[in-house]
C-alpha cells in the first residue's frame, strides 16, 4: 500500500515537471516571434492565452473588422494592426520584414498548414504609420512578388 | 394637526429667512472673492479640459447619425491648374503608390487608375464662363450605390459616409455604374507597399471615405481640405452638417448653394457653391 502510495507521488511529481517544462518552453518560442520593447514583449501571453489565439485568432479579427468598418471602433482589443505591430521582425539594418513572408510569424505557420493567407493582399505587411516607407520596406527586403501574391482560391 | 404643520412651517421659514439675512449681512466681500476665484480658475482649467477633448483617440463607441459629415466646396475658390487636393488625396490614401503596368497605354492608364478626387472644369457655352471644382463621392443620403450592391459591400455608415467594406466586395461594379458621379474606381491590378492607415487591394471598388481612418481617431479635417488650406485657397470646408454652429452648417446659411444632380433627390452630403 505505501509502496503504491509512494509511486503514485512519484508518478505525480513527475507530471508536474512535465507540464512545467513544456509550459517554459512553448513561452520561450513563442518570445521568440515578439519584438523586443513592443507591447507584446511585457506580456504573458497574447490578447488572449496562447492556445486560444492559435485556435481562434481568425475569428477575433474577423469580428473585429466589422466593428472597426461599419460603427468605426478602432481602439479594440483584437486587430490586424496589434498583430503586425508586436510581431514583426526586423533585419539587420532595422528594415522589417513583410509579416506574411513564409519564414514570417504570419507566413510560416500558414505555410505550415496549408492555409490562404489573403489579409496582406490589402492589409499593410509591415508597420507604416506616418514616416516609414513601406514601399521602399518591400522592395528593400526584395518581397514585391510575395506581397502581390494571388488572392483566395487563386493558388489552388 | 394641520395647524400643528402650519405653525411648524411658519417656524422654518422664519428661521430660514432670518439665515439668509445673516448671510447676506456677512457674506458680501466673500461671495465676490469665491465668485472671482472660480473664473479664475476656470479660465486656467478649461484650455487644458478643450485640449483634452480635441486630443485625437480612437473611437471606443460605434458611430452615431448624430452627426452627419460633409463638405461645402466654393467654386469661386477652386483654381484652374491646382490639383492640391488631388495629390493629398492619394498621399492620404495611399494612391500615389499605384504604378502603370508595362504593357498598359498611358491613356488607359490614365482612364483606369484609381482615383477618388478628380478636378473638373465646366464651361457654360453662352457666357464662356468656367467653373473649376473638386469631384468626389457625394455621400448622399440616399446612395444609388448602397441600393445596387448584391452583398452588401456598399452602405452608409450612421455618421453618413458612404463606402465599400471591401471585405464583402465582389468587384462586380454594378455601383461604378449606378453612380451619377463618377465617384467610384475598381483596383485592376496587385497593390504593394499598403499603408497601415488605408488598406486597398485588387479586386474591390473604393472611393472617398471623408478620409474615415481621420474621423475615428478624432482628428478635425480631411487631407484634402488641409491641402487647399495649405495652398492658401480655402475652397473647401469640412464639418458637422447637422450642427447647426459648426463652420460648414455656418457658411451654409450664409452663401447660396447647390448639390450636383438635385433633379436626383438624393440629399448629397458635398455642396457646391458658384455653380
Amino acid at each position: 500500500m505505501a509502496k503504491a502510495l509512494v509511486r503514485a507521488g512519484l508518478v505525480a511529481v513527475g507530471l508536474v515537471w512535465v507540464a512545467f517544462a513544456t509550459n517554459t518552453a512553448l513561452a520561450g518560442e513563442v518570445k521568440r516571434y515578439v519584438v523586443e520593447g513592443s507591447r507584446a514583449a511585457e506580456l504573458d501571453s497574447c490578447v488572449e492565452p496562447t492556445e486560444r489565439m492559435r485556435r481562434m485568432h481568425m475569428e477575433f479579427i474577423k469580428h473585429q473588422r466589422i466593428s472597426t468598418v461599419h460603427e468605426g471602433i478602432r481602439g479594440t482589443k483584437y486587430s490586424l494592426t496589434g498583430c503586425v505591430d508586436c510581431h514583426i521582425s526586423y533585419d539587420v539594418e532595422r528594415i522589417p520584414k513583410p509579416i506574411n513572408q513564409p519564414d514570417q510569424f504570419c507566413g510560416a505557420c500558414h505555410a505550415y498548414t496549408a492555409v490562404d493567407l489573403n489579409c496582406f493582399d490589402c492589409h499593410a505587411s509591415v508597420p507604416n504609420r506616418p514616416g516609414v516607407d513601406a514601399d521602399r520596406a518591400h522592395r528593400e527586403a526584395g518581397v514585391e512578388g510575395l506581397v502581390r501574391s494571388g488572392r483566395n482560391g487563386e493558388g489552388h | 394637526m394641520g395647524k400643528a404643520t402650519e405653525m411648524n412651517d411658519k417656524h422654518t421659514r422664519s428661521e430660514a429667512e432670518s439665515g439668509a439675512l445673516k448671510a447676506s449681512a456677512i457674506d458680501g466681500g466673500r461671495r465676490g472673492f469665491i465668485g472671482v476665484a472660480a473664473g479664475v480658475t476656470a479660465a486656467m482649467v478649461a484650455p487644458g479640459v478643450i485640449l483634452h477633448a480635441v486630443a485625437a483617440a480612437p473611437r471606443s463607441q460605434p458611430v452615431t447619425s448624430d452627426v452627419r459629415w460633409g463638405l461645402l466646396i466654393d467654386t469661386t475658390k477652386c483654381v484652374d491648374g491646382c490639383s492640391a487636393c488631388v495629390e493629398a488625396c492619394g498621399r492620404e490614401n495611399g494612391l500615389d503608390l499605384q504604378v502603370k503596368s508595362e504593357d498598359e497605354s498611358e491613356a488607359r492608364w490614365d482612364h483606369q487608375k484609381s482615383v477618388w478626387i478628380r478636378k473638373v472644369k465646366l464651361q457654360d457655352n453662352q457666357t464662356g464662363r468656367v467653373t473649376n471644382l473638386p469631384m468626389m463621392c457625394q455621400h448622399c443620403e440616399h446612395p444609388p450605390c448602397v441600393d445596387v450592391c448584391p452583398t452588401g459591400a456598399s452602405f452608409k455608415r450612421a455618421d453618413g459616409i458612404v463606402m465599400v467594406d471591401r471585405h464583402l466586395c465582389i468587384g462586380c461594379r454594378y455601383c461604378m455604374m449606378a453612380c451619377p458621379y463618377k465617384a467610384r474606381s475598381f483596383i485592376h491590378q496587385g497593390t504593394s507597399g499598403q499603408l497601415t492607415r488605408a488598406p486597398r487591394g485588387k479586386g474591390c471598388v473604393e472611393s472617398c471615405n471623408l478620409c474615415v481612418h481621420r474621423r475615428d481617431n478624432g482628428e478635425e479635417s480631411t487631407a484634402c481640405v488641409d491641402a487647399c488650406v495649405a495652398e492658401g485657397h480655402e475652397a473647401i470646408v469640412f464639418g458637422d452638417l447637422k450642427d447647426p454652429a459648426s463652420p460648414i452648417s455656418r457658411k451654409l446659411n450664409e452663401i447660396p448653394s447647390r448639390q450636383i444632380r438635385e433633379d436626383l433627390v438624393l440629399n448629397t452630403g458635398v455642396r457646391y457653391s458658384g455653380v
